[in-house]
């Protein structure tokens, strides 16, 4: 903390003296503008510990209201364009602007407040806003996780047969009620009818057998089918977990329509389709999707978050802490979760609000009580019994198993993804999941342990074996003797229930560890949780029971002898289950704290936090061992999602100057003059070069730097001005001065732009160390800095242009590594890292990808643009 | 206009949520007598088969002795018997579940009807629709200005409005297939 401390006040302390010596000749006026901007914004600095150091000097006096002193007298020219400060489909936002943007607008509100009654209902409206919405998200977020649990549990109960007397029970609820259950078959009743009961009359046999075969894999066809051409047709952006896109959104990345709501309607809709087609697929991940949708639908019945990309950020950590707290009954669990794992930006404000979204989420889920059991998630288990010290061994070597699970699963799903991305076979997604869910379907059948859903199975692995359980898994030999077995010897041998049962867990695990790989990915919604927590707790379920086994034909064992001759159960093989489920959960995702918080609320027990801890870590280091990253941050390098790791160091001696664009080779950098232009000029530039914005300079002799002006924000000045300003004219002179140039008499009126400048732009030398470079582009959220020298512009460095130069330098060192390098040369039109400004390396691609922009989302005309990004109901 | 889409959809979330809600609190109060169960279940004792008991009792009344019926034990042996057995009060509320599920697949069908009416009858309807044809060269998009601005100002009535959302919508999904299916560029 302290050191970045400091980086930032000696990188203040640059990019001041540069404006410093800017304003020491020629353009006095402007420095003083600039300097007054310092003044009026230092005591919100001072409020907003966050920014403080670097942002002194920084100062918007662009649209949104952004009335900063230097502006007040003003003449009607400066009212804010509507549509400035808004951002295009597929850019990163300036969270620096943001936040700036934020306070004004707080500013504002606070000193109108006195004026009026109604003026300070509204401010009070303003400051309750954020913790009503994230109430709201988190009350839809509940309702539409009970939805999809009851919905997901009936349906995929339809895949094996009917309830006869009500047709919206699942099996479970159909036979509620029933008193005829008996202890061995307790899910037999005459109400529930398998499909071969129903069309062949005979429960029995094996002609049932096929017919109930045969209807499995319809439904299972006819769901996964429904759900994929639902989301081809409706909402293709709902496919997939939506995890790697969320954590891209919350570090700043703009998908338009990404949190839509057809997006929230298709995912709730295909993922109950998509869970009950039996793929190897869970709905968890999904659902931290559906609540980020509600927290950004919602948002926009507040101003204060419509309007503000950073404060809309907010909102979604909270939703996002909502959705795990509903996927796992978990509040705290989602906390961390949003904390550890998607979270960009996660100050304390924010913390309590995820909080308190998690709270309402669960309390609402926990009311509609989807599971009849009065606990959030199917498979909740308490256990009781203690755990020795001895069994930490197999513990770790469960974590080891995770951990190797988890770094074999990323490469196999990740080059798997890439073969879906970059060949043909991926023009073909309908029939990819057909074909997945066909072969799922016809292999999972005959194995009971596949044929479940699968939450099911792992709540019947979590379960530890009493006398009260009947299932294969329990049916140990001493059993049969009556009472005494329960009392006397806890640990029994195992019978012939358990040794099959233990062959088809070793065939379920191998199903499910290849059919995992092809799933997730597939173009329907699907989660990983459910999956490798399935195939941890069969691992684990296996290892548990040859544990036991092991205690009770080798009790003599020194380790068995000191612990397990009491009368107690020495080993449990639930338990043994759980810590399987969270050292694969913790291999795939590298959670650590959030998971062991989250598989401890599943159990409600604060004695197993140690097992967890011992098998998460070590989990977490072996799959390390093997790549340091996540399947999430996995699939954003995949995609070339403009994703700067706050997690990854840079240990590299590279300078500014060596990122900087442009390169050596390539043309000079695109600048536009503070007060020598001409309309026509201006869009000439705009329309020969892609990119997102130019630096101003005072002329191009002093080349000395004035500030920054965005594309968008120039082309919608222009179009405003054509509109509402007489006068203007194609060889209108353009200035971004205080005041007008002296002009010759008979030219036509010049066009201010100085409202849309920003005036002070970050800057730093071109000798500051890459280190420091990236550390302020990763703490504030930048979205460009310029490179000066002596105040004289040189370059620009923008988010894309230190991700690529992150890339090369981790193909320098490790050249095995993914070739995400490749895959971006391969595929130039990657959004996001297109376009940006003043990058030359690319420079076909880049003319190639701003025609796509053009084409597409910002294709038709301004107007609708702006009308669309100013309120839009997406993103 | 945007504007006022977007929050008639929040509305309406909303409005459906608090829907759920509301039923889901009106029908939990309501219980029906359906919708509790004390369930008992009795491990294998001595020469008894294990067996599940299932009444339809209050939640204090939920213990062995009042479920358990005919008791299979002698007196004396009750004791014992009932000590191995497990009773477990549990609610549920078949309303809820029979409103989602409704609710549930009025949804489905609508999406399906409507998904076929925009694969098989829509293009039967419009066949020279400019909407349609995808903004494939910058020529286009230039021509196609001032047909979206005139389109936006005519929207007086709502069918007309109802229809260019939808236009605008259709337009959105067709670049989010794009992005998806064809480049590839996301969510692969």
């Amino acid at each position: 903390m302290e050191s970045e401390q400091l980086y930032h006040r000696g990188y203040c302390r640059n990019s001041y003296n540069s404006i410093a010596s800017a304003s020491s000749d020629e353009e006095l006026l402007d420095g003083a503008g600039v300097i007054m901007d310092f003044h009026t914004t230092e005591d919100d600095n001072l409020l907003d510990g966050d920014a403080s150091s670097p942002g002194s000097n920084y100062a918007m006096s662009n649209g949104g209201g952004a009335a900063s002193s230097s502006t007040h007298l003003l003449d009607f020219l400066e009212e804010p364009i509507p549509g400035v400060g808004t951002y295009d489909d597929f850019h990163t936002i300036d969270w620096v602007r943001e936040k700036c943007k934020d306070r004004e607008r707080h500013r504002k509100i606070n000193s109108k407040k006195k004026e009026s009654a109604w003026e300070f209902t509204k401010s009070l409206y303003d400051a309750w806003s954020g913790w009503l919405v994230v109430t709201l998200t988190g009350l839809a977020s509940g309702a539409l996780a009970g939805l999809i649990d009851i919905a997901a549990d009936w349906m995929n109960d339809l895949k094996e047969g009917v309830c006869l007397s009500a047709m919206w029970f699942n099996h479970e609820q159909c036979c509620w009620t029933s008193n005829e259950t008996t202890f061995a078959e307790r899910d037999k009743c005459p109400q529930w009818k398998s499909w071969a009961e129903l069309i062949l009359g005979q429960a029995e046999g094996p002609g049932s057998y096929i017919m109930n075969y045969f209807m499995y894999i319809y439904w299972a066809l006819s769901f996964a089918f429904l759900a994929v051409c639902l989301v081809k047709v409706f909402a293709p952006y709902a496919c997939g977990s939506g995890i790697p896109e969320i954590k891209t959104i919350l570090s700043g990345f703009i998908i338009r329509g990404y949190l839509g709501k057809w997006t929230l309607m298709i995912k709730t809709i295909t993922l109950v389709l998509a869970v009950a087609s039996g793929l190897s697929l869970g709905k968890e991940g999904p659902l931290v999707h559906v609540a980020c949708c509600c927290g950004n639908i919602f948002s926009y019945l507040f101003p204060k978050y419509s309007k503000n990309e950073a404060k809309k950020r907010e909102v979604l950590s909270a939703a996002s802490a909502a959705g795990v707290s509903v996927a796992f009954g978990a509040p705290i669990g989602g906390v961390l979760f949003s904390l550890e794992e998607v979270s960009y930006y996660f100050p304390l404000k924010t913390l309590w609000r995820s909080f308190f979204a998690a709270l309402v989420a669960a309390f609402v889920l926990r009311s509609i009580n989807p599971f009849g059991n009065s606990r959030l998630v199917l498979f909740y288990v308490e256990y009781h019994t203690p755990w020795y010290l001895f069994e930490l061994i197999p513990f770790i070597l469960l974590g080891v198993f995770g951990g190797l699970w988890g770094a074999f699963f990323i490469r196999a799903n990740i080059a798997w993804c890439r073969r879906r991305k970059s060949t043909r076979f991926g023009k073909y997604p309908v029939l990819e999941v057909i074909l997945v869910a066909a072969i799922t379907a016809v292999v999972a059948f005959p194995n009971p342990y596949t044929r479940q859903n699968t939450s099911e199975l792992i709540k019947e692995l979590f379960t530890d074996c009493g006398p009260l359980e009947s299932s294969q898994l329990c049916q140990y030999r001493s059993q049969m003797n009556g009472s005494k077995a329960f009392t006397d010897n806890p640990n029994r041998p195992a019978g012939p229930g358990v040794y099959s049962a233990m062959w088809q867990l070793c065939l379920a695990l191998i199903f499910k560890i290849i059919m995992t790989i092809f799933t997730f990915g597939l173009k329907v919604p699907s989660g990983l949780f459910i999956p490798s927590m399935a195939i941890g707790a069969i691992a684990g379920r296996i290892v548990g029971i040859a544990m036991e086994q092991l205690a009770y034909y080798h009790h003599d064992w020194f380790l068995f002898k000191e612990w397990c001759e009491v009368g107690a159960d020495c080993i449990t093989p639930g338990l043994y289950a759980m810590v399987g489920a969270a050292a694969c959960l913790g291999g795939v995702t590298r959670m650590t704290v959030s998971l062991v918080v989250i598989v401890f609320e599943l159990t409600g027990g604060l004695e197993y936090i140690v097992p967890l801890m011992a098998a998460v870590m070590t989990s977490k280091w072996v799959g390390d061992a093997f790549g340091r990253e996540g399947i999430y941050e996995a699939h954003i390098r995949l995609n070339g999602y403009p994703f700067l790791d706050a997690k990854e160091e840079f240990t590299h001696t590279t300078l500014a100057r060596e990122v900087m664009r442009p390169r050596r080779s390539d043309p000079p950098l695109a600048v536009l003059t503070q007060d020598d232009l001409t309309v026509e000029e201006l869009q000439g530039i705009i329309n020969e070069t892609s990119y997102n914005g130019f630096p101003v300079i005072v002329s191009k002799e002093s080349q000395r730097l004035v500030g920054f002006a965005l594309r968008r924000d120039i082309t919608i000045a222009i179009e405003n001005a054509r509109r509402k300003q007489e006068g203007i004219m194609l060889n209108s002179r353009v200035y971004f001065t205080q005041h007008a140039p002296t002009l010759p008499a008979d030219s036509p009126r010049p066009l201010k732009l100085r409202s849309i400048l920003d005036m002070s732009p970050f800057t730093v030398t071109d000798h500051t160390p890459m280190e420091i470079v990236v550390d302020i582009f990763r703490k504030l959220g930048l979205r460009q800095c310029l490179v000066t020298h002596n105040g004289i512009l040189l370059g620009i460095i923008t988010k894309k242009n230190i991700l690529e130069h992150l890339e090369e330098l981790k193909q320098h060192t490790e050249p095995l590594a993914a070739s995400w390098y490749y895959h971006k040369k391969r595929y130039p039109s990657s959004h996001g890292s297109n376009g940006k400004p003043g990058s030359r390396v690319h420079h076909v691609q880049l003319i190639r990808s701003f025609q796509d922009g053009r084409v597409g989302g910002g294709g038709d005309s301004e107007e609708e643009e702006e009308v669309h990004l100013l309120d839009g109901s997406n993103l | 206009e945007k504007m006022l889409s977007g929050r008639s959809w929040s509305c309406i979330v909303a409005a459906l949520v608090t829907l759920f809600l509301l039923d889901a609190a009106v029908f939990a109060q309501a219980k029906s007598f359906e919708d509790v169960r004390c369930k008992c279940i009795c491990p294998p004792y001595r020469n008894i088969t294990g067996h599940i008991y299932n009444r339809n009792v209050s939640q204090k009344d939920c213990n062995c002795l009042h479920v358990v019926e005919p008791m299979p034990v002698p007196g004396h042996d009750v004791e014992a018997y009932c000590l191995l057995c497990e009773c477990k009060y549990e609610e549920r509320s078949s309303n809820t579940i029979k409103v989602t599920i409704i609710i549930y697949l009025s949804v489905v069908g609508a999406l399906l009807l409507y998904m076929l009416f925009l694969l098989l009858v829509d293009p039967l309807i419009r066949k020279h629709d400019p909407y349609t044809q995808p903004l494939h060269n910058e020529e286009d998009s230039e021509e196609m200005r001032p047909q979206v601005d005139s389109s936006q100002a005519r929207g007086n009535t709502v069918l007309e409005r109802v229809e260019g959302a939808q236009q605008r919508w259709k337009k959105q999904v067709q670049e989010q297939r794009k992005t998806v299916f064809d480049r590839h560029k996301m969510l692969s």
